[in-house]
């Protein structure tokens, strides 16, 4: 199995064998040529891309650190990262409304430079992390309003439709919960019919319901031949809708592929997580490592309430696991055998939980 | 064929955003009227003051009363003890206080020359006693001539300078900080990354700025003319046509001002900063003849003094759009270089 793995400054392919770690290999002589002969079929190709924020007597902040992305037409493409990553300033890059430091981006077979800009835009829809619409205007009128910019397009009763708004067409956007204003934001990138459609974040904070509403949207985007942008840090998102994703952090891409293929880099299929109690009731002394070696086991990791392993065959591992801890005289408390899911391969790739990354953003 | 116009689409959402804004519809329309009614009443034609006058009961005192209503009724005339009048008198109460002996041949005036109020009484009652009891004749004759017509009151005065202020504020407020609170607010954001020209959206909220000034002006001017009986004189084509290109001007002042704006805090300064002197200075609420001399030059190159001079000449005097080249060549020069510049500097986000 192949798998894009990049490090510093570029994209390698190479022969994973992942166990823990990422070997990589780079190759500007592969990369330059990919570069010239796909950018035709490519929806968006961005070389190198580097983004400064220069802020006022702090520290100027590196967003981006040399990102590469190739997303093919007709594609649904993931980027996955925690918050802060650069997943948003790649995208906003893309859109045309920031301005990379340095680097190259081609969207759609063209460049921001101003005499293209409108050609750009009149294929592409995006909803913003963020999308602030005017309070006072109903559902329809700005629909309508977005319609407008375009010139071929889909009609605004039928955007808004599609994300299921039919019933508050006439109400006030300042009405709506922020589901429905997340949904209206998604109907707004849909009025140009667009040949990309940019999401960033689009369910984040939406229920259940809406949810699966906007993965629909995705798929029928998908089902014309037309390409989808994602960003998400929803894993299971990622897992059931992208054909690829890439893995963003630190303002890099750390790891690129299918999700099945990135799953399969970890060297298992299966996870299973237990803790342990000994018999004198203290088992925190034990070393992560006595599991490493065990038959069927790729890796193994300790966590805040006890291990991860992760495994091609739990019917090989697991009665090696349990061999083992009866020669130690220890005996679990807990567990779980589960699924990997890209979750895991973030964890694995940056040794940090998704999850823990964004409570350290909000406090 | 295409069946939506951006343009037309821009346009009704200024119009939509406007309108379902009950303050922007307040400060606006409202707010001007408001503040019309209350000068007007505050400083309105006042009929002539009544003097009291005290006259020390004695023989002939109601013989004087008498003689002195017949010539002059705005004099409030009462007969008291001479304890009571000096009482009265230095209360307030009375203005002044006429003795007289019994035989009516001489007159004591008690009062405070100090109190204007007194000082004007001294000399009507005098000039009153003399003609009436003593038989003086004016060795001239005079008529009087009362202005207190439509036209020249403070009023007349104040609803043209009134509108120019309205219309300076309307331009700012309504171009500059609407922008602004686009930009704050992250509409603008979203609306760069569509397609839309930027041309389609300046000029919406233009045209927005200018269809708004319309019942602004029949308000400001209707309400005038209802409640205070100010007469328009000259043509109300000429005044809309003059509101709307004051209107212009100031919109585009408003844009240069919004044009960089990133938080509500800063466009309020700095929209205060751009109004305040034209406030005091332009001739809005008294003349600016009376700021020093040097002065003048630099207050008549402000717009709102070129604004409002041009409305009252045509309102209260009746002239035309064709008498105004100045203003409109000083107001095109503050709307096109501010305009120009608000471009050139203008930032989406």
């Amino acid at each position: 199995m192949t798998l894009n793995v990049v490090s510093e400054g570029g994209i390698g392919l190479d022969r994973a064998t992942m166990n823990g770690t990422i070997r990589t290999r780079f190759s500007r002589l592969y990369h330059q040529r990919y570069w010239d002969t796909q950018s035709m079929s490519l929806a968006v190709c961005c070389r190198d891309l580097f983004k400064r924020y220069d802020a006022k007597k702090k520290k100027p902040v590196d967003a981006l650190n040399g990102l590469n992305l190739e997303i093919e037409v007709g594609e649904c493409f993931g980027l996955l990262g925690p918050n802060g990553a650069g997943k948003t300033t790649t995208v906003e890059i893309l859109e045309g409304m920031l301005k990379q430091t340095s680097g190259e981006v081609e969207v759609l077979g063209r460049r921001w430079n101003g005499a293209d800009d409108d050609q750009i835009r009149q294929r592409l829809g995006i909803s913003l992390q963020e999308t602030r619409l005017n309070e006072k205007l109903t559902v329809r009128e700005t629909a309508t309003l977005f319609r407008s910019f375009y010139r071929d397009g889909r009609e605004p009763d039928e955007v808004i439709a599609m994300v299921a708004l039919e019933e508050k067409a006439d109400a006030w956007i300042g009405k709506l919960s922020g589901g429905q204003k997340q949904r209206l934001a998604v109907a707004c990138a849909l009025a140009g019919d667009p040949e990309l459609l940019c999401l960033d974040e689009p369910t984040t904070g939406l229920d259940p319901q809406s949810r699966r509403e906007l993965w629909d949207i995705i798929r029928e985007q998908k089902s014309r031949s037309r390409t989808t942008l994602l960003t998400t840090h929803y894993m299971d998102e990622a897992q059931r809708l992208c054909d690829r994703v890439a893995v963003v952090d630190h303002g890099k891409v750390i790891a690129l592929g299918s999700p099945s293929e990135l799953i399969h880099q970890l060297g298992g299929e299966h996870i299973i997580e237990f803790a342990l109690t000994g018999r004198d009731g203290d088992a925190s002394g034990i070393d992560v490592s006595l599991f490493t070696e065990l038959s069927g086991v790729s890796s193994a990791r300790l966590e805040d309430d006890g291990y991860s392993l992760t495994v091609a065959e739990p019917h090989v591992a697991l009665p090696a696991l349990i061999a083992r801890l009866d020669k130690d005289n220890l005996s679990l408390t807990r567990i779980t055998t589960r699924h990997v899911s890209l979750e895991d391969v973030f964890v694995t790739l940056t040794g940090r939980h998704l999850a823990a990354e964004e409570l350290d953003e909000t406090l | 064929m295409k069946r939506y116009n951006p343009l037309t689409e821009l346009f009704l959402y200024r119009m939509r955003t406007f309108y379902r804004e009950p303050e922007a519809m307040f400060w606006t329309y409202g707010f001007p009227i408001l503040l019309t009614l209350a000068l007007g009443l505050a400083f309105r034609s006042k009929p002539p003051e009544v003097v009291a006058v005290d006259i020390v009961a004695s023989a002939n005192a109601a013989d004087i009363k008498a003689k002195l209503l017949e010539l002059d009724d705005i004099l409030d005339i009462e007969i008291n003890t001479q304890e009571d009048c000096t009482h009265r008198l230095r209360y307030g109460k009375t203005s002044i206080v006429i003795k007289t002996n019994d035989s009516g041949d001489s007159v004591e005036y008690q009062y405070d020359p100090t109190r204007p109020e007194s000082a004007l009484a001294r000399a009507k009652i005098d000039d009153a006693l003399q003609r009436a009891v003593g038989g003086r004749q004016d060795p001239i004759p005079v008529t009087d001539n009362e202005v207190t017509e439509p036209g020249a009151r403070y009023i007349d005065f104040l609803v043209p300078g009134l509108l120019g202020m309205n219309l300076m504020g309307g331009g700012l407020w309504g171009c500059g900080f609407v922008l602004t609170d686009m930009r704050v607010k992250k509409l603008l954001k979203r609306l760069i990354a569509t397609p839309m020209r930027k041309s389609h959206f300046l000029l919406s909220l233009i045209g927005g700025r200018l269809v708004f000034t319309i019942p602004e002006l029949l308000a400001l001017l209707g309400s005038g003319w209802l409640v205070f009986n100010v007469r328009i004189e000259g043509g109300i084509i000429n005044i809309v046509l003059m509101a709307l290109i004051g209107a212009l001007s100031f919109t585009g002042i408003g844009l240069l001002v919004a044009s960089r704006a990133e938080k509500i805090e800063t466009i309020s300064g700095l929209m205060n900063l751009v109004m305040l002197p034209m406030w005091l200075c332009s001739g809005v609420f008294f003349s600016y003849e009376r700021f020093p001399e040097s002065t003048l030059p630099f207050i008549k190159l402000l717009p709102l003094t070129q604004l409002n001079d041009a409305l009252r000449s045509i309102i209260l005097e009746g002239s035309t759009i064709f008498d105004q080249g100045v203003p409109i060549l000083i107001l095109a020069i503050w709307g096109v270089i501010s305009f120009i510049l608000a471009i050139k500097w203008f930032r989406w986000t």
